[in-house]
């Protein structure tokens, strides 16, 4: 028999998280599958695993390290209860009314391994990749997407930072401690980021801007040797001599298990229902970037975890449980 | 950290790996990697589990510039795998215990 919980949230960055601390402290002894080691923001923690400081984050005067934020928050949904489970869902079934059953390793075991009275997704965003030719053959040879974990490589070299949002300019901005050089491709003439960044990245003197470009390739033999350009206007191309390209066009939602089962907006993203965090399932709620195309900040995905965990609690009284 | 853990440099590097009897595992990591730090956990267990198969070897790669330059890390956590003193598998990026083990199985 499959271990049965009152509460399973799927997903441990800022919005899972959370919605355990609340969970945990309305008494719901959730189980929390986190996730699974990786360099991609599916691993324990999510997105803010790969960052540096973080500055908005109220509460935290002198900012905090992304890492360091969500060992506190883990602890702290430990303090009260919850259970984390170190590992991945291969598959879930919202067909029939509650209980869930979730399978974690093999997704065709006849058993699942456990099932969820209600359910809180919980699982985030990832980085989108440029999808060019011999950009994964030179993943960690040169592509990354990780700045934090690679930047360090790149000591007085000119790199490319493809992207013009918030972390892009990010990215760009704390590769200009190693860099000499910084080129920020971006396919349009202005950028998505907030203001206080774009003024940050147009004052930096290491930081320079590549408008209308698209990066068609990745050049390397070994590892990256530089990138073809193309002007979106011009269509003309050429090449850019660079050691390192960082990617950070943007991100798409961890949603492909919950396909064909609960309804997602046409660009993937979990649909919940007027101002709460109830999904088109019954007794399943969704939190985080999942489920938010809009604001995506870390308090918005802890913000939106609590009303989760809060929905959950009262769709159990509401069923008597 | 598991008293079954080499802490490896610059100067014991090769001591250590080439004068291995078993296939050594070595972690290049650094403090400020939130990636490297997911997977320690699972080296102390592989550690444990695999003593007398295997010897992990921890590399901060701040610290040890030579080494993390001979064998061209340009992303961390990356795991190399030796045999005999020579790389034979590498690994880049964090992965899971069991895709990790998997991976580096058939050298064992």
């Amino acid at each position: 028999m499959a271990e049965r919980r009152k509460v399973i949230i799927v997903g441990s960055g800022p919005a899972g998280l959370t919605a355990a601390i609340y969970a945990a402290r309305a008494q719901l002894e959730p189980l929390v599958i986190e996730g699974e080691p990786s360099s991609n923001s599916d691993q324990p923690g999510g997105q803010l695993m790969l960052t540096t400081e973080v500055e908005n984050y109220p509460g935290f005067v002198d900012g905090v390290m992304g890492p360091e934020l969500m060992g506190i928050m883990r602890n702290q949904a430990i303090r009260f209860g919850a259970e984390l489970r170190t590992a991945k869902v291969s598959r879930l079934d919202l067909s029939s009314p509650s209980p869930f059953p979730l399978w974690i390793g093999d997704p065709n075991a006849d058993e699942p391994t456990v099932e969820a009275d209600a359910l809180i997704i919980a699982t985030g965003a990832r980085s989108l990749m440029l999808g060019c030719p011999n950009e994964e053959r030179l993943l960690g040879y040169g592509v990354s997407t990780c700045a934090t974990c690679d930047g360090f490589f790149f000591r007085e070299q000119h790199i490319a930072v493809a992207g013009g949002g918030d972390s892009a300019l990010e990215e760009a901005l704390f590769l200009t401690r190693f860099a000499s050089k910084v080129t920020v491709v971006h396919r349009r003439s202005e950028l998505r980021a907030s203001k206080i960044m774009q003024e940050r990245a147009f004052k930096n003197p290491k930081i320079e801007f590549l408008w209308d470009s698209v990066i068609v390739d990745v050049l390397g033999d070994t590892k990256v040797s530089g990138i073809k350009v193309q002007h979106t206007t011009s269509a003309e191309t050429f090449e850019l001599p660079v050691s390192g390209l960082f990617v950070a066009i943007g991100h798409e939602p961890n949603s492909g298990l919950l396909k064909g089962q609960l309804d997602l907006e046409e660009n993937g993203y979990v649909r919940t229902i007027g101002r709460s965090s109830r999904t088109s399932v019954d007794g399943v709620f969704a939190c985080g970037d999942v489920q938010d195309h809009i604001y995506r900040q870390a308090i918005t995905s802890a913000g939106s975890g609590c009303m989760a965990a809060i929905d959950a609690e009262h769709w159990l009284e509401e069923r008597g449980e | 950290m598991s008293e079954k853990i080499v802490t490896l440099s610059d100067a014991t590097f090769d001591e250590h790996v080439k004068g291995s009897d078993v296939p050594v595992l070595v972690d290049f990591w650094a403090e400020w990697c939130g990636p490297c730090k997911m997977i320690s956990p699972v080296l102390e267990e592989i550690a444990e589990e695999q003593a007398g198969k295997l010897q992990i070897g921890k590399l901060n790669i701040d610290d040890n510039l030579e080494v993390t330059r001979r064998f061209d890390v340009m992303s961390i956590p990356t795991l190399i795998l030796f045999k005999n003193g020579e790389p034979e598998v590498r690994l880049i990026g964090a992965k899971p215990k069991g895709q990790l083990l998997q991976e580096i199985a058939a050298y064992l």
